[in-house]
């Protein structure tokens, strides 16, 4: 059974979103996304500074098997991302919800984070 | 439809995470590949190979018929018990399979094959078998157990039968034995040392358990590709086909050209590609950059012309990723391969990257 923590909103494509105090944005992937793709091995991060749409893809995971886009959830400017995945993209297996967060985001539209998915519903998603 | 080997149930209760393979469903990791990849490399794993096609070939021309049948010789196996690795070719020299066959008496033989070409390779052996009054058994009630890794046999003989161990032990590298119903041999896809045990199917699940409690890990089909790559070990369907020979195919070596008085299906078709210069050669790659080698990327040679990744993951022994590449003969040590349009610096190597456990360089 995958983790689906409730204060978090949840994509399609399965990235979680935390909405942080300062209006900022951090997004990784689930449980369940980590788990279909098994171990990680390289990571390649999106540019910090680019500004970039909903949808868009940003950032490339692969695992042995295979390798993955990760898209945007939310339009906005890429402020931060997790250098350690550099290293160590097996974080993301361990611990998707915390370590393993990837990129923070300063939104440009706010809007668009009530067009994500809330727990419920991204449950609902994963176990159709 | 997707068939189950004797083992499934107890894949499900390892925690196996399940997908198909050539219609079999077959656990592809119990949690971490890479850590299964880790435990064979440095103590003892398992795999169920159940799926694969056994056939054991009798009669009096049992010789003759492998003789022509293979591009290896036969002939090369003097002593009961010591096996062989050759390819099985078509008219045009082209790969049906590769295989291992066994030496057991001088009217028995055995043979085991890839599952996902069970259905051809066994028409085309029996059609092959007619003019030389065989009886050729598939051994579809047998499962195989492979235990792998330094620690593998040591642990496995604290778990398998009174008799059968007396015999394992003995067993050399690339020999095997019959004992009773079961047959041990000292082979496997990994690189490692270890067994690969063929046994009725009633006793396997039992078996199963007693190598888990002695410490063998279960492993995947995950970590047995990562491993047989980091090994150099070819996979047929990926790196040879019907469409290629083994001389394209890093597999001259298996092919037995002396006597050049034996006959053997395919030998005027590779003769012939010999003599006119052959085009490609398979060889191995090492991505320095950080990124991920995949079958089918496009492999870009300087001033020389391009190839194709046949094989590629990532490496958990090198922390590099791999491949196994078909490239034209001029190539040199290095060469580029495109990955999401971009054209990455990979080194050529010979077709092998881990030995004894160790990275080759």
């Amino acid at each position: 059974m995958s983790e689906v923590p409730a204060e978090l909103r949840y994509t399609r494509s399965h990235e979680w979103v935390r909405e942080e105090d300062d209006g900022t944005v951090t997004v990784g992937i689930t449980d369940h996304a980590q788990g279909l793709l098994g171990d990680l091995v390289f990571v390649e991060l999106p540019e910090v500074g680019a500004d970039m749409a909903a949808d868009d893809a940003c950032c490339v995971i692969e695992s042995v098997k295979a390798a993955s886009d990760v898209y945007m959830p939310i339009s906005g400017e890429i402020i931060e991302v997790n250098e350690l995945l550099s290293e160590e993209p097996e974080i993301i297996n361990s611990s998707p919800f915390d370590d393993g967060w990837i990129f923070k985001i300063q939104p440009s539209a706010e809007q668009e984070l009530d067009n994500l998915l809330d727990a419920d519903s991204y449950q609902a998603e994963i176990e159709d | 439809m997707s068939k189950k080997t004797v083992l499934y149930a107890k894949h499900v209760e390892y925690g196996g995470k399940i997908v198909d393979f050539a219609g079999f469903m077959m656990p592809v990791n119990y949690g971490s590949q890479v850590d299964e990849h880790h435990q064979v490399r440095s103590d003892a794993g398992m795999f169920d190979v159940s799926h694969m096609t056994i056939v054991d070939i009798y009669g009096d021309h049992v010789t003759e018929y492998l003789q022509y049948l293979l591009a290896n010789d036969v002939a090369k196996l003097k002593t009961p018990g010591k096996a062989l690795y050759s390819c099985m070719l078509n008219e045009k020299g082209g790969v049906i399979d590769d295989l291992i066959v066994y030496y057991l008496r001088p009217d028995w033989f055995r043979m085991v094959v890839n599952a996902a070409t069970r259905d051809k390779d066994i028409a085309w052996l029996q059609k092959q078998a007619k003019p030389f009054d065989l009886e050729l058994i598939e051994r579809a009630q047998t499962a195989m157990i492979a235990v792998q890794g330094p620690k593998a046999r040591e642990k496995a003989m604290l778990a398998l039968p009174v008799d059968v161990v007396e015999a394992a032990a003995g067993l050399d590298r690339f020999f095997g034995c019959a004992c009773g119903e079961w047959f041990v041999g000292r082979t496997g896809y990994t690189g490692e040392d270890g067994f690969e045990i063929m046994l009725p199917e009633s006793e396997a699940a039992a078996l199963w358990d007693k190598l888990a409690h002695v410490g063998i890990k279960p492993c995947g089909l995950g970590a047995r590709d990562t491993l047989r790559l980091e090994a150099g070990m070819n996979l047929y369907g990926s790196d040879m086909s019907e469409d290629t020979t083994p001389l394209v195919s890093g597999l001259g070596w298996t092919i037995a050209w002396e006597p050049a008085s034996r006959d053997f299906i395919g030998r005027q078709a590779l003769q012939a590609q010999r003599d006119a210069g052959v085009p490609q050669k398979l060889v191995g790659l090492v991505l320095e950059d950080r990124g991920v080698l995949r079958g089918h990327q496009k492999v870009v040679v300087e001033n020389i012309g391009e190839g194709e990744i046949t094989s590629g993951t990532f490496s958990p022994t090198l922390k590099k990723s791999i491949a196994l590449a078909r490239v034209p003969k001029a190539t040199g040590d290095t060469c580029q391969v495109e990955i999401r349009g971009k054209l990455l610096d990979a080194r050529v190597v010979k077709p092998v990257f881990v030995r004894d456990g160790q990275a080759v360089e």
